[in-house]
């Protein structure tokens, strides 16, 4: 038992192809590799010589799970180099859009896909049999992120309908009003979520991770703010890339990204969770409280209760924005192209993604860089395991492969976002 | 009272033979009343379930690769037997049809007639239309389905 090697070869139940190994030799963890071998997309490429009004629809096609993410990233970058402000109904409806995303996002992965690590089950088909409310729950819960997905960005997958300076066309205040009842049963639904994954068993697993997340003035942040971590740093978006840098791994088609000077950092709802309790809002705080959370956390198994709390905050600010709503004058707001370069950071449901973008006078992309949230994650994931197995090293080795595929699915990884990532492999020798 | 009928055509039509459960659902357009729907879907799978909710019958068309000629047509009785190929692993996106039809088992969602139509595919370029094979089985599914949805109403 002091030497041997966990090796899969395909993890499940993550977005993409990766695989994980973890060497072992005289009951030490000698390395742990998260290798992605999803094949690089070439997105940034793609986006070289398009319009810098193309940049919405290219980039919801990274991901079928978060593309809201990554468009309004793209719109953000060009609004700057354009000089657009967009604010009022537009910018809530763009909020409103994120708490679409984040709620079928999060309750996929909260029920269909982690729950599962810790009830026991290999899927959440097998989990359905013995736990069907709770799927059926999961499943209408998801129903209602899309349909706001569905009302503002014009489809579930892929949205068509978000644009530089706004929307093509925005929903009235009606439209809206029909999804209140349905957001108002999520509510109740989301706050029993929390209280359920609340009682499942953790492993005492915690780390000194440093959070990096977006933190705005007032609100729980979505769309925007300043770049802060826990270790001090709080930036504007454009001094991104004097803080984080990209190598490349032999390992992996995913770049990984450090902090300059520090090493591995942690993005994702544990980070935004830790740096923002206070704009969570009173019913959110309150019922992390109730499931045994502190203003902050530090063991990445219980992000699932952190999900589930981001899904009662995305429901209620669904709620509030709805409320208030007025149909706006104009779907978006007008602007000429010029040359420039923009930079912005929004936060997907797995984390913070960073968008630099450079157009030419006649708006054509130049230059384009997406840094995606599981990129981010992929160094801290790998130090988590190397760190947490040598907890695990006297459980037999289907059951230590589980927990280090569980110890993965923490992150919510998206392989495919990433490559620009899973299998495990367990080397003891 | 007669049956809801639901037929979905699954995939995507800018894939080549990927399309061809929504070229299905497109012959089938004419049939779409109040007691019959006709929709197309990409495939994802808790959108799938939630449509067949309270369906007494559904048609579901889909493409797949078996290793059989292309244009080759299989017609499974869902409630009989578990669709090929079942992985139980599914991802954040990949949680498909046969996924879909099995988490609908375990809940006891299934419609009570749960009829899928798989067409072998063979080409499933971008941008690409249904090769010739696939788009004469097109064809011919919908006759079928039609067939069938005529005696389900009768």
């Amino acid at each position: 038992m002091a030497s041997k090697t966990i090796k899969v070869d395909y993890l499940a139940r993550v977005e993409g192809e990766g695989a994980f190994k973890v060497v072992v030799r005289d009951g030490a963890v000698r390395k742990a590799e998260l290798r992605i071998f999803e094949p690089p997309r070439f997105f940034e490429a793609f986006l070289r010589g398009r319009s810098y009004m193309e940049a919405s629809d290219i980039t919801a096609r990274i991901c079928g799970i978060c593309p809201v993410a990554y468009q309004m990233c793209a719109v953000h970058a060009m609004e700057k180099i354009l000089g657009i402000k967009v604010d009022g109904a537009l910018r809530e409806l763009r909020r409103l859009l994120y708490c679409g995303e984040w709620i079928e996002s999060h309750v996929l992965h909260v029920y269909m896909l982690h729950a599962p690590d810790f009830l026991g089950y290999d899927s959440a088909i097998h989990m359905a049999k013995d736990h069907g409310d709770l799927v059926r729950t999961a499943l209408r819960l998801k129903k209602i992120g899309n349909d706001i997905m569905n009302m503002v960005g014009g489809r579930e997958i892929h949205p068509i309908n978000v644009k530089v300076g706004g929307f093509y066309k925005t929903p009235s205040k009606r439209d809206l009003q029909s999804m209140v009842e349905n957001l108002k049963w999520a509510r109740d639904a989301a706050l029993d979520m929390v209280r359920f994954v609340a009682k499942l068993d953790f492993p005492d697993n915690e780390r000194d991770y440093e959070f990096v997340s977006l933190r705005h003035d007032k609100e729980y942040p979505l769309n925007e703010g300043r770049v802060v971590s826990s270790k001090g740093i709080d930036i504007p978006v454009e001094e991104y890339d004097q803080h984080f840098k990209e190598t490349h791994v032999e390992h992996s088609t995913a770049l990984q990204s450090h902090i300059v000077g520090r090493g591995p950092y942690f993005v994702g709802p544990l980070a935004r969770y830790s740096l923002n309790f206070d704009r969570l809002t009173p019913t959110a705080q309150q019922v992390a409280r109730e499931a045994g959370l502190g203003k902050s956390c530090t063991n990445p198994f219980r992000s699932i209760i952190v999900r589930a709390v981001e899904v009662v905050y995305a429901v209620e600010e669904a709620l509030r924005i709805i409320a208030s709503y007025e149909q706006p004058d104009k779907p978006f707001v007008a602007a000429e192209p010029r040359a420039g370069v923009g930079c912005a950071a929004t936060e997907a449901p797995r984390g913070l993604i960073y968008h630099r973008d450079e157009i030419d006078a006649d708006g054509g992309i130049v230059h384009a860089r997406i840094v995606p949230p599981t990129a981010q994650n992929q160094p801290t994931i790998e130090k988590d395991l190397t760190s947490f197995v040598a907890g695990w090293l006297d459980l037999p080795d289907v059951e230590l492969q589980h927990r280090c595929e569980q110890a993965i699915r923490n992150y919510d990884p998206c392989i495919s976002c990433s490559c620009h990532f899973l299998k495990l492999d367990i080397d003891r020798a | 009272m007669s049956p809801r009928v639901i037929v979905l055509g699954v995939g995507n039509t800018e894939r080549g033979d990927d399309g061809v459960g929504r070229t299905v659902a497109g012959l089938l357009r004419d049939l779409a009343s109040d007691r019959v729907s006709v929709a197309g879907q990409d495939g994802e799978a808790t959108s799938l379930l939630m449509a067949l909710e309270g369906t007494a019958v559904a048609y579901i068309v889909d493409a797949c690769v078996s290793g059989a000629p292309a244009g080759t047509v299989q017609r499974i009785d869902a409630h009989e037997a578990p669709l090929p190929q079942v992985s139980s692993d599914l991802s954040t996106h990949g949680f498909g049809l046969a996924a879909a039809i099995e988490l609908g088992r375990a809940l006891g969602q299934l419609p009570p007639r749960t009829i899928v139509y798989a067409v072998e595919g063979t080409s499933f370029d971008t941008g690409t239309p249904l090769s010739p094979p696939v788009a004469a089985a097109a064809a011919a599914v919908a006759e079928r389905i039609r067939s069938e949805i005529e005696a389900d109403l009768a």
